[in-house]
């Protein structure tokens, strides 16, 4: 379902969804229930829960401003919606603190706020990475950024190499499912062979990644950090991409993920070039 | 956001945090009226938004009225780290025994509020976090249930805080609890608070940060909000939504997306440049906006060559291309332009480009900040 499904970015990307072959078979938004959007095809309910019983929709992907979006979170998690994708950008952090505290021990994924969505090439789409820039393959890619993994993913597409799920884990300083929760899937996922990790300043969630990867996982996994030529105490763009003292850097990150014998490359091009010649290698 | 020590204090004030008496003066003649009314010895303070003001000389202490002339005009005809100092606040000096350090901010890695104190606050703080970082004392508050006054008492206990000031210490942490919640903030901070020769707890100094997201349902903090620190091409930038952040390097940046434009920059690096900003126009940006944007970037003098490095998703190519043919005219300096389309309508873009002047179409983002590099190696030889 699509939380917000008459706004305009909700009503927009719901289509795209659609057309991308994903099932979306509902709408929220609150006074709109006994609406049908997208042609006629998919119903609206006022609330999440009359959603979910009355469809099965089992995911929302959240397009609801950030003044709601604290209500949209806990209304989906209260009715018990596994996976959520919060699109939403610039939620306060409080209102993020509270919901982190809310998901503590329930079996729900939270991804993002701020997050562009997660993209099962071929298959399906939550979200707003566009469609054509991936196409199906064994790679997993998990990332902070929006436009820098479309960047990544389409370096993979013009070299021949596919990607089996990409999730956007979102820019803001606290989110819910992190670069250690999809690393986990992605090891248990047998249809990715090799991950790609596209991390940036600030926070520590890239160290933490680091020493999964060394303790944890048995697949090749690839780096790539942005944010080497950023000064300290400025927030780039994102708002959790900031150096905070000692804490955050590019330096730091790509030092741990080096020594945790993770290959990073200096440039988001380079990734498919590096993967291209691994592949082949295993093929020769 | 963050809030000059007086607008902190002010909220410390209103909460019932103790604060020396202090106000707000803007010329010599008004600091010594001040002096003369909350009597001798003050401390004048400058009040700027960087860190380092005392040991810039910001801060100063006037024992007699005949030192507060030459104290105040030291301070408001100074800059502190490029700022020029346009207020000063005068405070009673306070007496003291012991500087202790209080605060509450958002741990990112456990997602959670943490309370912070330690015996040994002031300027040793950092200090002490990195050769002693067990005697600063650390716990996570519920945000759901907020500060407990066991937590305090704990802390209290750990470093050995005179039973005596457990009350006082308490009252001020709730009231620091309650700000921070109040106010979504994402930094309180009282350092030093003081323990005074009188055994009495003072906020000596207080630091706030406000959640730039939050400001919607804050609205008190958008007249409170201080630009001195932005150079006017931020301010400008702020206007049209743009997020711009100005530095020192010759190869201005316009990027869509906050990862891709930190990528872009690194790129510059790497190609043996140094970037003059960093500049993401956010998805879906108009032609008006790219127009701005590109505006802010002509206007810095230190820009020597353009990279626009764009990947539309929601943002649409062919109206990316319409901003900057609308803007090229203003490009009187004939600054070299590298552009990089992908995405979204980018082969209308680059056709609509192919015939401008000093417009440079690239393939891949490598390529495009060698060639941006090179540009402008070129343009300062």
């Amino acid at each position: 379902m699509v939380q917000g499904i008459t706004g305009r970015e909700g009503r927009y990307h719901a289509q795209r969804m659609q057309e991308y072959g994903h099932n979306v078979v509902a709408g929220t938004s609150p006074g709109h229930g006994g609406e049908w959007v997208l042609d006629g095809k998919v119903p609206v309910f006022d609330t999440v829960e009359e959603a979910k019983t009355s469809t099965g929709a089992d995911t929302s992907v959240v397009f609801v401003p950030a003044y709601y979006a604290f209500d949209a979170l806990l209304e989906s998690i209260d009715a018990g919606i596994q996976l959520i994708v919060c699109i939403t950008e610039g939620i306060p952090i409080m209102d993020m603190l509270k919901v982190r505290r809310v998901l503590a021990g329930k079996e729900c994924y939270l991804v993002g706020p701020n997050s562009p969505g997660i993209i099962t090439p071929g298959q399906a789409k939550a979200g707003i990475i566009p469609g054509d820039i991936a196409i199906p393959g064994k790679v997993g890619i998990v990332s902070r950024s929006g436009t820098l993994t479309y960047e990544v993913s389409l370096a993979l597409k013009r070299a021949g190499i596919g990607v089996s799920t990409c999730v956007g884990i979102g820019g803001d300083p606290v989110i819910g499912t992190n670069f250690v929760d999809c690393l986990e899937l992605f090891e248990e996922d047998p249809h990715t062979d090799q991950v790609v990790i596209v991390g940036e300043i600030g926070g520590n969630e890239e160290e933490k990644a680091a020493e999964f990867v060394q303790n944890e996982m048995t697949k090749p996994v690839y780096a790539y950090i942005a944010g080497k030529s950023a000064p300290e105490n400025r927030r780039m763009g994102h708002a959790g991409a900031i150096i905070e003292g000692n804490t955050g850097s590019a330096e730091s990150k790509i030092t741990a993920f080096t020594q945790a014998g993770v290959k990073v490359v200096s440039f988001p091009e380079e990734i498919a070039t590096l993967i291209a010649a691994v592949l082949k290698q295993k093929g020769a | 956001m963050k809030l000059h020590e007086y607008q902190a204090k002010s909220y410390f004030s209103r909460e019932g945090i103790p604060v020396p008496r202090s106000r707000l003066a803007t010329t010599p003649a008004e600091a010594k009226q001040i002096a003369a009314e909350i009597g001798y010895p003050v401390v004048l303070k400058a009040q700027v938004l960087v860190g380092g003001r005392g040991k810039a000389g910001g801060i100063l202490l006037v024992k007699e009225e005949n030192d507060l002339d030459p104290a105040a005009n030291a301070i408001l005809n100074s800059k502190i780290k490029g700022i020029s100092v346009q207020r000063i606040l005068v405070e009673k000096a306070v007496n003291f025994t012991q500087e202790i350090y209080l605060g509450i901010t958002v741990d990112r890695a456990l997602a959670q509020p943490v309370i912070i104190l330690s015996a040994s606050g002031g300027v040793e703080i950092e200090e002490l976090a990195i050769r002693h970082p067990n005697r600063i004392i650390r716990t996570a508050i519920d945000p759901l249930l907020g500060l407990q006054p066991y937590m305090v008492r704990a802390m209290a206990s750990q470093i050995g805080l005179d039973y005596a000031l457990w009350k006082p210490l308490l009252q001020i942490a709730l009231s620091l609890w309650n700000l921070f919640k109040q106010l979504d903030a994402t930094l309180v901070e009282i350092n030093p608070l003081v323990i005074t020769t009188e055994k009495e707890l003072v906020a000596l100094d207080g630091k706030m940060t406000i959640d730039d997201n939050a400001l919607f349902r804050q609205q008190d903090f958008l007249e409170l909000a201080d630009q001195s620190v932005e150079t006017p091409a931020e301010q400008e930038a702020r206007k049209f939504c743009l997020s711009y952040v100005q530095l020192s390097g010759h190869i201005g940046c316009l990027v869509n997306g906050a990862g891709l434009a930190m990528a872009t920059m690194d790129c510059i690096q790497q190609a043996g440049g140094e970037p003059a900003n960093f500049l993401d126009i956010g998805g879906g940006a108009n032609a008006d906006k790219v127009q701005a944007a590109l505006r802010i970037i002509l206007s810095d003098e230190n820009v020597q060559s353009v990279l626009i490095n764009i990947f539309g998703g929601i943002t649409r190519c062919d109206e990316v291309a319409k901003g900057l043919l609308s803007i090229l005219p203003e490009n009187t300096r004939n600054l070299p332009i590298i552009i990089r389309l992908e995405g979204t309508n980018a082969e209308e873009g680059r056709r609509m480009l192919a015939q401008a002047p000093n417009l440079i179409v690239v393939e891949s983002l490598m390529q495009a900040a060698e060639m941006a590099v090179h540009a402008a190696e070129s343009a300062m030889v």
